[in-house]
């Protein structure tokens, strides 16, 4: 009996699961001019959040989205349901500036102003205050529980949960009015759908800005993704110039690198450090990278610190990273197709936008035939067809209405007193006209309702049928 | 379940989502437990179209987490609501259910509303502008189908504007008739009248009644024919609102002017009806409309 000898052969590769456990990211503390970018579009972008629902107008909130009375107002505006075309027009023009800033300047919507990035901060700020630095930020969630711990951390959440909860307060406050809302909530009368909201919103804020945070840009967020498509090798990303900066090692600071065969890249892994996606910015471009700028400004410290000239990471496209070209250069080349068509079509739809608003009428009106009669006859022999006129009052005062209808001979209608519609409101009201009876042939006719407001004049024109049966 | 239906299909249908689910949970567990050989590259090996290959990116775990939630809930949601077959889950919920409750809490809601109306006689009610809005809103929802936006019906619809009542105008009168309907029955009546000529005289002596052009010379022969119809709307065809019996002697014509149409009406009678709306409607939005429709042909009494 032979004796069979099982060899062992390495696999070679070691063996992953299909899932994995996040690793959290400390991402460290920088300066430099991209970080306070950030933090002035933290402000600005969080002064229109928090303060917009705080503003009077006219004896209202200035801007409400009155969802049970189905009124928007904003500003001077009073939009109805049926002004859904304004906010069609808005998002276009929001989606096509969104592409015209990517194809210009990258993911600069991701760095600076997407809430996820803007609410991230602020959360990281409190981190930060509480916690202390990366390195104690690290060393604290590796060491046991303790009593200071657990004051840490207790405190960190409160604060967290304290802004999170404002932040869905004042969510809330743009669909109800918020004094009212807050007198609501000091009496703890808020009513029940307001409370899930703001709980909702409070916990969105909290779970996507505390713990989700890079992991929604990675996994969730379709934007991050089709941006990718409004690239080109002239749209500036954030980069690391290879050529300059390899061979990358570590060394004292002094000698002029090219005596030692070395790159300017010093190996500090300070981009890493402060990458809040925890990425590596010298693999090249990654769909994680949210163009954020800050390896950009910790490169250019050490860079200092060395040196050595700035922006060894940098702002830069991928034509002028190859060529060496020069800022000029760069300007010269935004101004290229792909851009100037996205500007030309963004400037017609906003052009557009505002010509409309402008022109808007302050009312509007919707003509229904009474479904139930063809026609009849009246008293006098006239043929009669009934309409009921929904008139909607875009203005925040009572208005009068003067109706009439063209395009018949012979065409009369009854009633023809003004109608009023309250402040902000619409109204039905049935109007009937008539012909000479015979004086049309039968069939379908086409008329139109002229409805005039009486005190700006405006005029708004609708078409109808008016119907002789055979 | 319907009647139609065996319950095997219930219990098929439950059985098959049960099964589902049982099957995602399955899935997870077994991707779980799937180790992979991970390369330098972090690619898994796998290159077609010469020189596409499959990155390894692994699912993050709170991704996991979501499928696990999901399973849960739904598991939740089948035992409250019903879902699986014909189980109507632990709430017990249904649209049905749902839809009335609705209209219970609404009702509720506009009790005190109309509290304010029901120890006003109806008269009193139509001079509220609250009212008469709240009774237009009814009208529009209930009545306009049929007697038109402006209540001046059609032709078969009567007109609710003007003095002329079938089954008579008082408030009183007005509620009957929206609580309960009325049925309108005008027999066929030619064999009653006599010949076809008889018939057409009778048309002509009702046109008469009401001052319309006719043949004078046939509604002479009419008048004696008419007997027959005066049971119902009365000597000189004045009407009976008891019997609901229409006025023949005013220039209101319901269902078609002119002799042919009158001659119709006598040959083949007519059968209309209006539908009681004591299913539909509570008593106090039936006063509402009762006050809105008598506000349209009455003036209310001035404020006492």
């Amino acid at each position: 009996m032979t004796r069979k000898i099982i060899p062992i052969v390495s696999a070679g590769s070691e063996e992953v699961g299909l899932y994995e456990a996040t690793k959290k990211i400390y991402p460290r503390t920088v300066r430099g001019m991209f970080a306070r970018w950030r933090w002035a579009m933290v402000f600005l972008t969080q002064l229109v959040f928090y303060g917009m629902p705080w503003v009077e107008w006219g004896g209202r909130q200035m801007v409400l989205f009155d969802l049970s009375a189905r009124r928007f107002y904003i500003f001077g505006l009073v939009l109805y349901p049926q002004d859904l075309i304004y906010l069609s027009g808005l998002l276009v023009v929001s989606a096509l500036a969104l592409f015209l800033f990517t194809a210009v300047a990258g993911r600069l919507w991701c760095g600076y102003a997407c809430p996820q990035t803007v609410y991230t901060e602020i959360f990281m700020w409190v981190e930060h205050r509480i916690e202390g630095n990366r390195t104690a930020r690290m060393r604290l969630d590796a060491e046991p529980m303790s009593l200071e711990k657990l004051v840490k951390k207790w405190f960190k959440h409160i604060v967290w949960i304290g802004i999170a909860l404002w932040t869905g307060f004042t969510f809330v406050g743009y669909f109800t009015p918020i004094r009212e809302l807050g007198m609501a909530f000091l009496q703890t009368q808020m009513g029940s759908w307001e409370v899930f909201w703001v709980f909702f919103y409070g916990f969105a804020t909290y779970g996507n800005a505390g713990f989700m945070r890079e992991q929604v840009c990675k996994y969730m967020c379709p934007y991050a993704r089709f941006q990718s498509a409004m690239f080109d090798r002239d749209t500036l990303i954030v980069t690391y110039d290879p050529q300059r900066g390899e061979p990358r090692a570590p060394r004292r600071k002094g000698p002029d690198p090219r005596t030692m065969a070395l790159g300017d890249c010093i190996d500090c892994g300070l981009c890493v450090q402060v990458c809040p996606t925890g990425i590596d910015i010298r693999q090249g471009l990654q769909y994680e990278c949210i163009g954020c700028g800050l390896c950009v400004d910790a490169c250019d410290t050490v860079m200092q610190k060395m040196a050595y000239p700035p922006r060894l990471i940098r702002y830069d496209t991928q034509n002028g990273m190859e060529a060496g070209w020069s800022r000029r250069q760069l300007l010269q080349r935004v101004l290229r197709p792909r851009v100037l068509v996205y500007t030309a079509v963004l400037a017609v739809l906003v052009a557009g936008l505002l010509a409309s608003l402008v022109a808007r009428t302050p009312f509007k009106v919707d003509v229904v035939r009474d479904r139930a009669s063809l026609a009849r006859i009246a008293e006098g022999g006239r043929l009669e067809n009934v309409y009921r006129l929904q008139i909607m009052n875009a203005t925040e005062k009572p208005q009068r209405y003067r109706i009439d209808a063209q395009g018949l001979d012979g065409l009369s209608i009854s009633p023809d007193g003004p109608v009023t519609v309250d402040a902000a409101q619409s109204r039905w009201v049935a109007v009937r006209l008539q012909v000479p009876y015979g004086a049309i042939p039968a069939g379908s006719h086409t008329v139109h309702f002229g409805i005039r407001e009486e005190g700006s004049g405006a005029q708004v024109s609708e078409k109808a049928a008016f119907l002789v049966p055979r | 379940m319907s009647d139609f239906i065996h319950h095997f299909w219930s219990d098929y249908v439950a059985a098959v989502s049960l099964l589902s689910i049982l099957a995602c949970v399955l899935l997870l567990w077994l991707t779980a437990r799937k180790r992979v050989a991970s390369s330098a590259d972090n690619t898994t090996g796998h290159v077609w179209d010469e020189d596409l290959r499959e990155a390894n990116n692994p699912l993050p775990l709170w991704w996991v987490g979501l499928f696990v939630l999901t399973i849960v809930f739904s598991l939740g949601y089948l035992a409250v609501f019903p879902g699986l077959g014909s189980f109507r889950g632990q709430s017990d919920w249904s649209s049905r259910g749902a839809y009335e409750s609705e209209v219970a809490r609404a009702t509720q809601q506009l009790t005190p509303v109309y509290a304010k109306y029901a120890a006003l006689p109806v008269e009193e009610i139509a001079r509220d502008p609250q009212a008469k809005a709240i009774g237009e809103r009814l009208f529009m929802n209930n009545c306009a189908q049929c007697h038109g936006s402006d209540a001046r019906g059609s032709k078969g619809f009567p007109n609710l504007t003007d003095k002329d009542w079938l089954h008579g105008g008082t408030p009183d009168k007005i509620v009957e008739t929206i609580t309960k309907g009325r049925v309108g029955v005008m027999p066929p009546m030619a064999a009653a009248v006599g010949t076809p000529d008889d018939v057409k005289n009778v048309a002509n002596y009702v046109l008469s009644l009401s001052g319309e052009p006719h043949d004078s010379l046939r509604a002479g022969l009419g008048k004696s024919k008419f007997t027959a119809c005066a049971a119902c709307h009365g000597i000189g065809g004045v009407g009976n609102q008891a019997m609901g019996a229409p006025n023949l002697s005013d220039k209101i014509w319901l269902h078609g002017y002119g002799e042919a149409a009158i001659v119709q009406m006598i040959n083949a009678g007519k059968h209309s009806e209006m539908p009681g709306q004591e299913d539909r409607l509570t008593e106090a939005q039936i006063r509402m409309l009762a006050s809105y429709v008598w506000g349209l042909s009455n003036t209310p009494p001035a404020t006492p």
